[in-house]
């Protein structure tokens, strides 16, 4: 790498070429601030926060001093940068000053209150009110949808702009008007919920301050929690033990699965069970769905479906290809089927007077609870959907003292999941998970240990494909996350670019573990460390360490199919854990 | 009695038609004219004469400098982009986004001489190695659009623009841009945004236009004035050019005379003139011997410029030194009966309105700047509010993004250093010196003065005037008196007094 040398504070430092005024000094350990700076997805420059002071060679000798923005100026060689002179202090305090004299510093109950960008950097700067206060913006909260937007709290950093369109390649949210009247939003500023947003919510874990936010279910679950009439059951998708720890100070990638359990039962869940249990029957419904269509000359390549921002995606910009996603209901869709169905018969309870409550890293999912075609048992499937953060809410609201819970066992008879299961919370896990399947399906024989790593398909690819071959069948590969990713993979099968009889997509970059109900982590964090790949850490090594590592060794799922369903992709098996989609198109 | 021609008049005598030279000469919509004022010779100078590389030292050693605003050495420019020449995509770009309130110079180009730009393009494509270029003009210049439309496919037809232009195997296109009238297109960055498609919203610097531009390709973009200024310099040589103005800036400058002043238009002097020239000579100074107060140069970003420096030779660097700036040649006179604190509000008003939004010193800073304006005006002002303005209005100059923000506080920081006593006046006295301000002045009726005909009465839009019970010595009717918490302060009573009874304070 070609390196060249500045001077930061005095100390010269050796910095790759290249490399912006903001990322030498992180390597030099000091500290910019910055608010609308997000790491490879928006460098734009225009909070004008990272301000600092440069001279540059100006031939043989430096040249004046300016002010330029650290987060997209690039270093030049001999360059001096200055990054806290009285100058900049007061250009920074100024800046925040005139950011408050337009927010709704409704500070003390605001959902991103002590986990606020702008909220750290007043604390910082000492920046208590505004000299500058006049006019301000009134705007209506957007809540039709489960991504709420704020305006009033918005500070126009456009992170939320750049990762719905540059990330996601959907665009439906951008600037509206100009100057002072300036607000993000959709065109001619309609709801979100009327546009072909597909409520991933990574709009919310990129915005800096409480502007987005999920639509809070949690009072909801506390009610039916007090109930007594209610069976109150909830299950947690694979991701959320590996992220909820986040919530009390834990660091990333950090397994909380006992204490996890521990804090749901003290909430006074009457069941809580592991989601990595349905994850395992959708592999098996899924794997069994994909071999027949591989057999009966059916619509390829399949698709999976358990990610519900990818299926509104699907619907909106791909609905010549809804056909090609698999029919299986996500697991969160086929576990609260399976409580309210199978486990409803089996104890004698009315499924009207079961309150499923799942826990996942998604704010797409409570869109998906009220998805037309949910409702195997008569009632929706599922009830509540609540994010991994609305769970660290309940927890702390409920005064449980998390850090100090010893850890507890999930509840019989949801208790099992294998770790196939488990890694579907990656990009590239339930592929992996599904070919464990496969596999010994197509070949007829148990894989042996070695053969379970497909290591081809893990990673944080944005798009990794593989071909493996089985017996005499050769299988084809895909795997996606980002929608944007999607729609780039999606293009490419179109074109015939690509032939794959196999494709799985989340809506997420890295998948479920970076998902947008997920805890938030400043854009500091996300500069240093790559999330997706810490947090799926978690997952991948419980697999590694895990003994019962196939989804249809699961005893669980195979005592569903033995009093239940019969067999896979059987009419009942259709009936309770199969769905439809819509072709809503644009 | 003797004929005078409009060229003997001192309106026309010490100008210097450089850009403007055939605008009103010829036919703007026939290139044959064009062709007979050594049209396009330029072109085909450069084309079987020259180097691309000597074309653009002749650019550098003249001296130009970019007329849009800033007065960047365009050679420089052009040099920036020149690598590479025929391995990658460039573009030529033109901004004929003239926004600044009062400025047409550029439209007057368009409009009376669009072949000029048209042949200076090619020549800048020429020397970068570029193939495409495209014209970036408002929409509310549809006669300037449809002339260079007109001169576009007249070129295409001589074969002055498409594919191996001379048969010397250069190629070069243009396309018409339309911008809706957003000032902050005018910025480069902003205008190659807007070109793309999208909104209209400037990026940071570096990487330069010269390096990554238009659809991220090298590109350079200059002022129609400062393409206009190309062919002769092509055809008369850079000394020529070089000879005309100060050390560091070369050439002419047409400005946009207007405001208190005989004479309004457009004049084109060379670099060096100075504002009393202008002003006294060209524009016939100050109608109804009135006294001159300012002159605001640089359209809504510039500042205002007091008496004292009158005698400043106007060149681009003793612009800067004053406080206001070349900008695109607005210049605007102002006299006694301008108050400075509400010409400071409203340039600033415009920018405020004009702003993108993007960054928060200029987003959220020139309105609070505003209303802080607002504040002085409405008698509300404090003392601490002077330094909160210069605090933040140097703030917000160091701190946006693009042009606009970096120059919107000019008014205001010119208008402080020069005019503080005006300020002051409204603060303190609560009085506005030049009578502007109307929450700031009321109308009063002399009772002893009064007949107490009541025509004021009559016109007084707000139905403020009441009679009294008072009858002044020697009239037969009662006075009449304003109420003045209802006034609005619009002077129809005084302007219709026949009597002198009602005066401003």
């Amino acid at each position: 790498m070609d390196m060249i040398n500045v001077k930061i504070n005095g100390k010269t430092y050796s910095v790759a070429k290249g490399s912006t005024v903001l990322e030498a000094a992180k390597a030099a350990k000091i500290d910019i601030p910055t608010l609308c700076y997000l790491k490879d997805i928006n460098e734009i420059g225009a909070c004008r926060l990272c301000l600092v002071e440069v001279a540059e060679m100006r031939g043989p000798a430096l040249g004046p001093w300016r002010m330029v923005t650290a987060c997209v100026y690039p270093c030049t060689e001999g360059m001096e940068i200055k990054t806290s002179t009285p100058k900049i202090t007061a250009s920074r305090k100024m800046n925040l000053e005139l950011l408050l004299s337009n927010h709704d510093k409704k500070c003390l109950s605001c959902v991103r209150s002590t986990n606020c960008e702008l909220q750290t950097l007043c604390r910082e700067y000492g920046v208590e009110f505004s000299r500058f206060d006049g006019a301000t913006q009134e705007y209506a909260i957007d809540d039709h949808s489960p991504i709420i937007r704020d305006n009033n709290k918005c500070v126009l950093c456009r992170r939320c702009v750049a990762t719905c369109a540059k990330v996601q390649g959907i665009g439906v949210i951008g600037a509206n008007n100009r100057g002072f009247d300036t607000y993000i939003g959709s065109t001619f500023g309609i709801n979100l919920a009327d546009t072909s947003c597909i409520n991933c919510g990574q709009c919310i874990v990129a915005c800096p301050v409480g502007a987005l936010y999920e639509r809070d279910d949690t009072d909801k679950v506390f009610a039916a929690i007090a109930d007594p009439s209610k069976h109150v059951v909830i299950c947690t998708a694979p991701s959320v033990r590996a992220q909820i720890g986040e919530c009390f100070g834990y660091e990333p990638g950090t397994d909380c699965e006992g204490k996890m359990v521990a804090a749901l039962k003290a909430l006074g869940f009457d069941g809580v069970y592991d989601m990595n249990l349905t994850a395992d029957l959708t592999i098996v419904e899924e794997a069994t769905e994909l071999i027949g269509r591989i057999q009966n000359k059916g619509v390829l390549p399949m698709i999976t479906s358990c990610s519900p921002g990818w299926i509104k995606f699907c619907e909106h910009y791909f609905p010549e290809m809804t056909e090609n996603l698999s029919t299986c209901k996500s697991p969160q869709q086929m576990f609260g089927a399976v409580v309210k169905t199978y486990y409803a018969q089996k104890m004698g309870w009315d499924p009207k007077d079961i309150f499923f409550v799942s826990a996942i890293p998604c704010t797409a999912k409570k869109f998906e609870v009220g998805r037309p075609d949910q409702s195997a048992a008569g009632v929706p499937d599922v009830d509540v959907a609540i994010t991994t953060r609305e769970v660290g809410r309940m927890i702390q609201k409920a005064g449980i003292d998390f850090k100090n819970l010893e850890d507890e066992k999930f509840d019989d008879p949801f208790d099992i999941g294998s770790s196939a299961g488990a890694i579907f919370g990656a990009t590239g896990g339930v592929m992996e998970a599904a070919l464990r399947y496969a596999a010994e399906i197509i070949l007829g024989r148990k894989l042996e240990k070695k053969e379970l790593d497909f290591v081809e398909v893990r990673g944080t690819e944005g798009i990794k494909t593989a071909s493996y071959k089985l017996g005499d069948l050769t299988v084809n590969v895909a795997v996606a996350s980002s929608t944007g990713k999607a729609k780039e993979l999606l293009n490419m099968v179109k074109e015939g670019k690509l032939d794959v009889q196999f494709i799985e997509i989340m809506a997420c970059p890295g998948g479920c573990v970076n998902g947008g109900g997920q805890p938030i982590q400043p854009a500091k964090v996300r500069m240093d460390k790559d999330l997706r790949a810490i947090r799926a850490g978690v997952l991948y090594n419980d697999d590694a360490n895990e003994t019962l590592r196939k989804s249809q060794d699961n005893l669980a799922v195979q005592v569903l199919y033995k009093e239940f369903f019969g067999e896979p992709n059987s009419h009942k098996a259709h009936e309770v854990l199969h769905t439809k989609y819509i072709k809503r198109g644009l | 009695m003797a004929k005078t021609s409009l060229y003997d008049t001192t309106f026309c005598k010490t100008q210097q038609r450089l850009a403007l030279r055939n605008c009103g000469v010829i036919d703007p919509e026939n290139i044959d004219e064009y062709i007979a004022m050594d049209g396009y010779r330029a072109l085909g100078k450069v084309l079987t004469e020259m180097t691309p590389d000597q074309v653009i030292d002749t650019i550098l050693a003249s001296g130009l400098r970019g007329r849009g605003g800033a007065g960047f050495p365009t050679g420089m420019k052009w040099k920036f982009a020149s690598g590479n020449r025929g391995n990658v995509q460039k573009y030529v770009c033109c901004n004929a986004d003239e926004g600044d309130p009062g400025a047409f110079m550029d439209r007057s180009v368009l409009e009376g001489d669009p072949h000029a730009v048209v042949e200076a393009m090619a020549i800048a494509g020429y020397a970068i190695g570029a193939d495409q270029g495209y014209i970036y003009v408002r929409a509310e210049y549809p006669i300037a659009v449809k002339r260079l439309e007109i001169a576009i496919d007249q070129a295409k037809k001589y074969g002055l623009l498409g594919k191996d232009i001379f048969g010397t195997g250069f190629n070069f296109d243009l396309s018409i841009r339309l911008g809706a009238g957003a000032f902050v297109c005018g910025e480069e960055t902003a205008l190659m945004t807007s070109i793309e498609g999208k909104r209209g919203e400037p990026r940071p610097r570096p990487p330069f236009p010269a390096v990554k531009g238009l659809f991220e390709k090298p590109t350079i973009l200059n002022n129609v004035e400062t393409y206009a200024n190309i062919p002769q310099i092509i055809l008369n040589g850079a000394e020529w050019f070089s000879s005309i103005g100060t050390e560091k800036s070369k050439g002419t400058k047409v400005f946009a005379l207007g405001g208190k002043i005989t004479n309004t238009g457009l004049v084109e002097v060379p670099m060096g003139t100075s504002l009393r020239h202008i002003i006294e000579d060209i524009g016939g100074g100050i109608p109804n011997g009135k006294k001159f107060k300012a002159a605001q140069t640089g359209g809504p970003s510039g500042g205002c410029i007091p008496a004292e420096h009158l005698d400043t030779p106007i060149d681009y660097d003793n612009l800067l030194a004053i406080g206001s700036m070349m900008g695109s040649g607005g210049l605007i006179v102002m006299d006694e009966d301008n108050c400075m604190v509400d010409i400071a509000r409203f340039f600033l008003d415009f920018t405020v309105d004009e702003s993108c939004g993007k960054c928060t010193p200029c987003r959220v800073g020139t309105k609070r700047l505003l209303e802080i304006l607002d504040k002085i005006i409405s008698g509300n002002g404090e003392m601490e509010d002077l330094d909160k303005l210069e605090e933040l209005a140097n703030y917000i100059k160091s701190a946006s993004l693009c042009g606009l923000g970096q120059t919107a506080p000019n008014p205001v920081l010119s208008t402080l250093r020069y005019f503080r006593d005006e300020y002051i006046a409204h603060i303190v006295d609560k009085k506005c010196p030049a009578g502007v301000c109307k929450k700031l002045i009321r109308y009063e009726i002399d009772p002893e003065k009064c007949i107490g005909c009541g025509m004021c009465a009559k016109k007084c839009p707000a139905s403020t005037i009441q009679k009294t019970d008072y009858t002044a010595p020697g009239h037969k009717l009662p006075s009449m008196k304003i109420e003045q918490a209802n006034c609005v302060k619009c002077g129809a009573c005084m302007d219709t007094c026949k009597f002198g009874a009602i005066s401003k304070h």
